[in-house]
């Protein structure tokens, strides 16, 4: 089974964990300036590349950390 | 990049009219040994200079809207290109269920659209799709799974589609291989019955289609891959690069599964779309055992036997985003776990193939049919888990929008905009297993 590597408790068995998708998405601060397209995009569009990838990971069954983690999507692999 | 050798210009008006098949040439065929057959569509080296539609991706859909553009829009110079073979994508590695059960209006009529399509489809093309509606049982094992079965029944009959409930005797009946009142962790309370669901022959479908579409003068290019998307002074889409040479075309359809990210990506589209690994997996053959189609949502399972005998199993998607095309083996192994529980024969069959497709899931899970913001780039996409059975109707709706540059109706709702009016059609809960 894949590992994965937590910052607190090193690496573990991948049904440990959740994932949480594309990191870094940040909710738009001003609403009511909010266009619906901007929305839209804030909710549901997402880079989905083919190589690197940033992404959110949860430790849910160990220590319960949230963390961010970079991954080449074609080989899995975890780049440091 | 130029065209390294003289252009691939064929008459289309002197492309060959299809090879039917019939009973006098398969008997003669049998006496010569089979070996009179010919190639069942061109297959070009290489695209010619211009194109009016530009199909990106040879899966089913690809070449189903490559089909209808010309048979029914008279849109003939029209190129499919191909990064690896025609359904080598997820056309060729999905577990063929065909149903059009699903809960939202909208969902029901795109896909009852293409059930009623698959009904005639092998005479349609000429090819035998070996379409066989046996019956897709959906399985309930608990209390939350019966209401939302019974949900689904009352929505289909509403929208026409036919759907029934079957109670334990009932499916013991119908599909006498399950352990029906077994001591089961999920045991079996019943299931939803759509008899007009079933299977077909993945490859033939993309063959069919293929064969059909080439008669009419569609170009099949394979081993070419579009690695850009160009655009005029206006934004609008001038033509695609690839791999084998340039092309110029107005209209470009972008129909490439698990890779529409990558491809939109090159006319700086972002795409609501996430690409995940999903698996199956085959049995040994073994003589007729499973009559039926069988899924569970609850264990993520779903079974039915090929023609040549293989129990064939899909498992869930694996839990992360990946371009891997292998599933986790933890995966397969859940799945495998509780279909031994549901019927216990196949504890001894040994397997003998897995492997892994790339899907496009969506947010709301229903696929995207739509024009984009830039004038001439279509998008058919977001099928994710469960597209194979749309492959007509998908194919049939989408050579409309691209023709006419405005959807069919019944594809209007599926659009790209949803994602902003926030008019989505949410078959994420109703539907979250493959199939
Ligand atoms: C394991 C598994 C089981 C499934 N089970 C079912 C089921 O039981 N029932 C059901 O209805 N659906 C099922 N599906 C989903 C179904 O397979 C898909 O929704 C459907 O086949 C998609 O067809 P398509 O033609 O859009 O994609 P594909 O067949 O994947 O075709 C897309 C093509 O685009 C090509 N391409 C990509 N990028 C480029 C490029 N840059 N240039 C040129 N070509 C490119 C690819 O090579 C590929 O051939 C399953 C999928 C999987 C993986
Ligand atoms: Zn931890």
């Amino acid at each position: 089974m894949k590992l994965i590597p937590c910052p607190i408790c090193g690496e573990r068995a991948e049904i440990e964990f959740t994932y949480g998708g594309q990191a870094g998405l940040t909710r738009p601060a001003d609403p009511a300036a909010t266009t619906e397209a901007e929305w839209g995009a804030f909710l549901y569009a997402r880079e989905n590349p083919k190589g690197m990838h940033r992404e959110r990971w949860r430790h849910i069954h160990g220590c319960g950390q949230f963390f961010n983690l970079t991954r080449d999507t074609v080989t899995d692999r975890f780049i440091p | 990049m130029s065209h390294p050798d003289k252009p691939y210009i064929p008459d289309r008006n002197k492309v060959a009219p299809m090879d039917r098949f019939s009973l006098a040439k398969l008997l003669r065929q049998g006496f010569a040994g089979q070996t009179g057959w010919g190639a069942q569509w061109r297959a070009p080296e290489r695209p010619e200079a211009a194109y009016d539609v530009v199909i990106v991706g040879g899966g089913g859909h690809g070449l189903a809207t490559a089909y209808y553009l010309a048979k029914e829009h008279n849109i003939r110079r029209v190129a499919v290109i191909e990064r690896g073979w025609i359904g080598g994508g997820n056309t060729g590695r999905n577990t063929t269920i065909i149903r059009s059960n699903y809960l939202m209006p909208e969902s029901a009529a795109l896909y009852d659209h293409s059930v009623k399509l698959w009904e005639t489809l092998s005479q349609q093309l000429n090819y035998n799709v070996m379409y066989s509606p046996r019956g897709v049982l959906m399985l309930a094992h608990n209390v939350h799974d019966v209401q939302s079965a019974m949900r689904h029944i009352h929505a289909n009959r509403l929208a026409g589609v036919d759907n029934e409930w079957l109670d334990p005797a009932q499916v013991k009946a119908f599909c006498p291989p399950l352990n029906v009142g077994g001591p089961l962790r999920y045991p079996i309370l019943g299931g939803a019955l759509q008899r007009r669901g079933g299977t077909a022959r993945h490859d033939a479908v993309a063959w069919g289609f293929a064969r059909a579409a080439s008669a009419l003068g569609v170009d099949i290019v394979q081993n070419c891959a579009v690695t850009g998307l160009k655009r005029d002074a206006t934004g609008a889409i001038s033509g695609v690069e690839t791999t084998r040479g340039d092309i110029a075309c107005k209209k470009v359809g972008v129909v490439a599964a698990g890779h529409t990210s990558v491809v939109m990506a090159m006319a700086g589209v972002r795409m609501p779309l996430e690409s995940y690994p999903l698996q199956a997996l085959v049995s040994e053959p073994v003589k007729p055992a499973f009559p039926c189609v069988v899924m569970s949502n609850t264990i993520h399972a779903y079974i039915s036997q090929s023609d040549k005998g293989e129990m064939v199993i899909g498992a869930g998607t694996d839990a992360y985003t990946s371009y891997s095309q292998t599933g986790g083996l933890h995966i397969a192994t859940q799945t495998l776990d509780a279909i031994c529980e549901l019927v216990p024969q196949f504890r001894r069959l040994r397997m003998l193939r897995n492997w892994g497709g790339i899907v496009d899931l969506s947010p709301d899970r229903s696929p995207i049919l739509s024009k984009t913001d830039v004038a001439g780039l279509y998008v058919n996409s977001g099928w994710g888990t469960g597209g194979f059975k749309a492959t007509p109707g998908s194919g049939n709706v989408f050579a409309h929008t691209i023709a006419h540059d405005e959807p069919h109706p019944i594809n209007a709702p599926f659009s790209l905009a949803r994602f902003d009016t926030g008019l989505l059609i949410d078959e994420a809960a109703a539907a979250a297993v493959a199939h």
